[in-house]
């Protein structure tokens, strides 16, 4: 009998995977925070986890957090500086993963969270950027976690926010983009990996109940598709224990 | 010696936050966020105001939707456990109730155009926004070529507020702060304005505070105004002082879904509260009791000893 998790846990578990033992983890907002404290607990217990506050952190958090800056954070931080110091961590090329979240991407993996439509007039004024950016630019390597739906999934984002691959090859090292890029794209229905030569996106896996044909359906450029696709393996009953324990009201989860 | 500088925040937001002044508030990121001065400045109908800023969590989206604002200089403005803000959106996409110029930062130009201000630095140059649409919106940025690589860098030019908001624990009359816990870009904004206004928590006697001068946050020197506001940067938290209140964020993110709806809640939470404790007030003691911390966690204090 299989067990039931909601897309979002799924999304948590697959980003934690993506977590090397190690690792220094810029940790962004909502999901990833999740994420972190489930490698912590699981296979990458060494992981050190900033947050662009200013905070340093060697164990999760004790409590739920809504926000990085609730005052549990804080308890038990390794350094609390200020915001200057975390992105000179990363501009000094000391980040080994980060994670962004996106309003839209496109297939070599830039993010828009500004503008929907021209700048200038714009359809939807976004949120904006927070340290997105910043992390696109510098990081090793960074994953998208976002909702997976064919209007966010473009050919060329309208606006480039954070940039990915650019428009593919080696277009980071062109431009004079220090960090590695993007390695994956975790969605709601998939998980997309990049070409290493190309910088284009590929989808490697789709999660339990989707197919090829349904990420396809919700993607906006042509689908390319890993030879060797399969199905996202699916949530162990510890990685959703945890997951659970960790948002124990599900309120970024449900 | 200063004079000292402890009033009420209806003067200091009178005298030193005039029409056509750049502000930066918000400095903590998601934490002591000065909804008290916010909400003042929103009473006293103050226009056409820059607001600089890293994220902000609410707090632009109240002064945007009242009306106040003419320019944002930052990186992100909505609500952070509860999604985008309403009254941005309506203010840059319609021009509601007035348009809004944006001048697209990250968290990182940000705080390194604050950076610049306190170093009296033109600019400072980065590699972060290389390839973005950063370069094509605001045009402060300059692209340039590092003269000793040959690398493409982008200049940061300083940003100098008229005048930085900040919420702290505790400081005495005369404008030396403590403030600890999540800092974000405050060293950087308070340091780089013409001008500070403190709020804080408590108001604590000249020798406690100045016996940790490692902890003060920026000179006196800079200092304007001292309010004494407990509980001023309600909903946001304080570092040792009361939590994040989470169901406030997420009821306002309803109530300003329209702009009808965000003005009924202008008048029951800022204009019809009169002033802070009237905002206090219908909060409810029970949840000011709720949101202080369950037990303390104290650090080691420091031997200045000579």
């Amino acid at each position: 009998m299989g067990l039931s998790y909601t897309d979002r846990e799924l999304m948590v578990i697959a980003a934690a995977r993506e977590i090397d033992d190690g690792d220094v983890v810029f940790v962004g907002m909502r999901l990833p925070l999740l994420a972190f404290a489930l490698a912590k607990r699981t296979h990458a217990p060494t992981a050190l986890g900033l947050f662009e506050n200013g905070i340093v952190r060697e164990t999760p958090s004790d409590e739920m957090l809504f926000t990085m800056s609730d005052p549990p954070n804080l308890v038990g931080a390794t350094w609390s500086t200020g915001t200057a110091n975390m992105m000179g961590l990363l501009a000094q090329g000391l980040v080994d993963l980060g994670f962004i979240g996106g309003a839209e991407v496109d297939r070599f993996g830039n993010l828009n969270t500004s503008y929907v439509g021209d700048w200038r007039a714009p359809k939807v004024k976004l949120p904006g950027s927070g340290g997105a950016p910043d992390i696109a630019c510098y990081a090793k390597r960074f994953v998208i976690v976002m909702p997976q739906e064919r209007h966010r999934f473009v050919e060329r984002v309208g606006y480039v926010t954070s940039v990915g691959h650019g428009d593919g090859g080696d277009w980071r090292r062109r431009h004079g983009v220090p960090g590695g890029g993007p390695v994956a794209l975790i969605t709601t229905l998939g998980v997309f990996r990049f070409d290493a030569a190309s910088g284009e996106a590929y989808l490697a896996s789709w999660h339990p109940g989707q197919s090829v044909d349904t990420v396809r359906a919700a993607t906006g450029w042509t689908l390319r598709v890993a030879p060797d696709v399969r199905e996202t393996p699916t949530p162990s009953p510890d990685e959703l224990a945890i997951v659970r324990d960790c948002d124990p009201s599900g309120f970024w989860t449900r | 010696m200063t004079p000292p500088k402890l009033t009420s925040m209806a003067d200091a937001i009178a005298r030193f936050v005039p029409a056509g002044a750049s502000v930066c508030m918000g400095t903590a990121l998601e934490a002591a966020i000065p909804f008290a001065a916010g909400h003042e400045i929103i009473r006293q109908r103050i226009p056409d105001l820059t607001l600089i800023g890293p994220i902000s969590d609410m707090l632009f989206d109240q002064l945007i939707g009242a009306g106040c604002v003419a320019r944002f200089v930052g990186a992100w403005v909505g609500n952070v456990s509860s999604g985008l803000g309403h009254n941005y959106r309506r203010a840059a996409e319609k021009g509601l109730p007035r348009p809004i110029a944006v001048e697209d930062h990250s968290n990182f130009t940000i705080a390194l155009a604050l950076l610049a201000a306190t170093l009296g630095a033109p600019y400072i140059p980065t590699r972060s926004l290389l390839g973005t649409s950063f370069l094509d919106s605001n045009p402060a940025f300059k692209r340039a070529e590092d003269p000793y690589s040959g690398t493409p860098i982008v200049l940061v030019p300083a940003i100098v507020p008229d005048v930085t908001i900040v919420h702290v624990q505790r400081a005495d009359m005369y404008g030396r702060c403590h403030l600890w816990g999540t800092v974000g870009i405050s060293r950087e904004a308070a340091f780089a304005a013409r001008q500070v206004i403190v709020v804080a928590e408590e108001i604590w006697p000249t020798e406690r505070i100045v016996a940790d001068p490692n902890l003060i946050l920026v000179p006196d020197l800079k200092v304007a105004a001292v309010v004494h506001e407990p509980f001023g940067a309600l909903p946001s938290p304080v570092q040792g002082c009361y939590g994040r209140y989470h169901d406030f964020y997420a009821r306002y993110h309803e109530a300003s879904r329209t702009p009808e709806g965000f003005v009924r809640w202008l008048d029951d939470w800022v204009i019809g509260a009169g002033d802070w404790k009237g905002f206090l007030d219908r909060l409810g003691p029970d949840t000011l009791k709720q949101l202080v911390p369950k037990r303390p966690h104290l650090s080691e204090p420091q031997d200045y000893g000579a």
